[in-house]
């Protein structure tokens, strides 16, 4: 099971999960995705040990997609 | 899929931060330790030879010489000290997030010290809350990075992952977002660090060389 989830004050928060079979589901996640980005976050897949990519659209194959708040120099 | 950070789009102006600017940074603060150290140092040695009686006024000199390169040092290891909310009840939930990005090792290095060691180009890194050190190859120089997450109620370990994941990403885009504070010989910054910091310090070192 694919999941789709949100680092916020809560620590994170799901927000989707998916198979590759259930379109439903995906579509569903695709939509909860777009929102999110609009809202600022950024996704991100860490896709291997020390690698991430980032993304704009929900990759369909992915395990995990974490949602993230944009960094800034401090 | 993309490998550039998105969040370069802020810093336009900034050119990108790679090995070759890391050693020339390294080399300029460097010289600018020497540029108000050794003044002081020769003051207080002149004062003493024209006039012993000068002996309290080239301890004052003396000491300048000793703080100020301290009080950069200071600067430097502030970068990953704690800091921000630390939203206890969520903490936890964070947690096990950050370690599920962790190997074993680093993740036991992480909850000790609260950095996350991290393998890289560049050198090895230690990414704190709202700062990070890197320590470059052959360990003889650390660059520290004020960088935060926007969002000041993640609590603390979603805010390490959070840098973590950008450092990922592109780890020269990382750099270049952050704000170098300082670059120092590892000795100055370790000194400066909390205590409990120094053995992830000393683990980067070590993977560094």
């Amino acid at each position: 099971m694919a999941r789709l989830i949100r680092m916020d004050g809560t620590g994170h928060t799901t927000l989707a999960e998916w198979t590759e079979r259930d379109d439903a589901a995906f579509a569903a996640a695709v939509s909860e995705f777009q929102d999110q980005t609009e809202l600022g976050y950024i996704g991100t897949v860490p896709d291997a040990p020390g690698r991430a990519t980032h993304v704009r659209e929900l990759p369909r194959e992915a395990e995990l997609v974490i949602m993230r708040r944009p960094i800034s120099g401090g | 899929m993309e490998q550039a950070l998105p969040e370069l789009a802020s810093v336009p102006w900034r050119q990108r931060t790679d090995a070759d600017w890391l050693r020339r940074w390294g080399r300029i603060w460097h010289g600018w330790t020497l540029l108000y150290t050794v003044p002081f140092v020769l003051a207080a040695a002149g004062m003493l030879m024209l006039e012993p009686l000068a002996a309290p006024v080239a301890i004052v000199a003396l000491a300048h010489a000793w703080i100020i390169p301290e009080l950069y040092a200071f600067r430097g290891a502030s970068v990953v000290r704690p800091k921000g909310a630390r939203n206890a009840p969520a903490e936890p939930r964070a947690q096990g997030l950050l370690g599920d990005l962790l190997a074993h090792e680093e993740r036991d290095l992480q909850r000790r010290t609260g950095l996350a060691l991290e393998r890289s180009g560049l050198g090895v890194w230690l990414v704190g809350e709202a700062g990070a050190l890197l320590v470059t190859r052959g360990a003889r120089r650390v660059h520290c990075f004020c960088v935060r997450a926007t969002d000041p109620e993640l609590p603390p370990s979603d805010r390490v992952a959070h840098l973590l994941l950008a450092l990922r990403v592109d780890e020269e885009g990382f750099a270049t977002v952050a704000n170098h504070a300082f670059a120092g010989a590892p000795w100055r910054v370790r000194r400066r660090l909390p205590v409990q910091m120094r053995p992830a310090l000393d683990a980067a070192r070590a993977a560094a060389r």
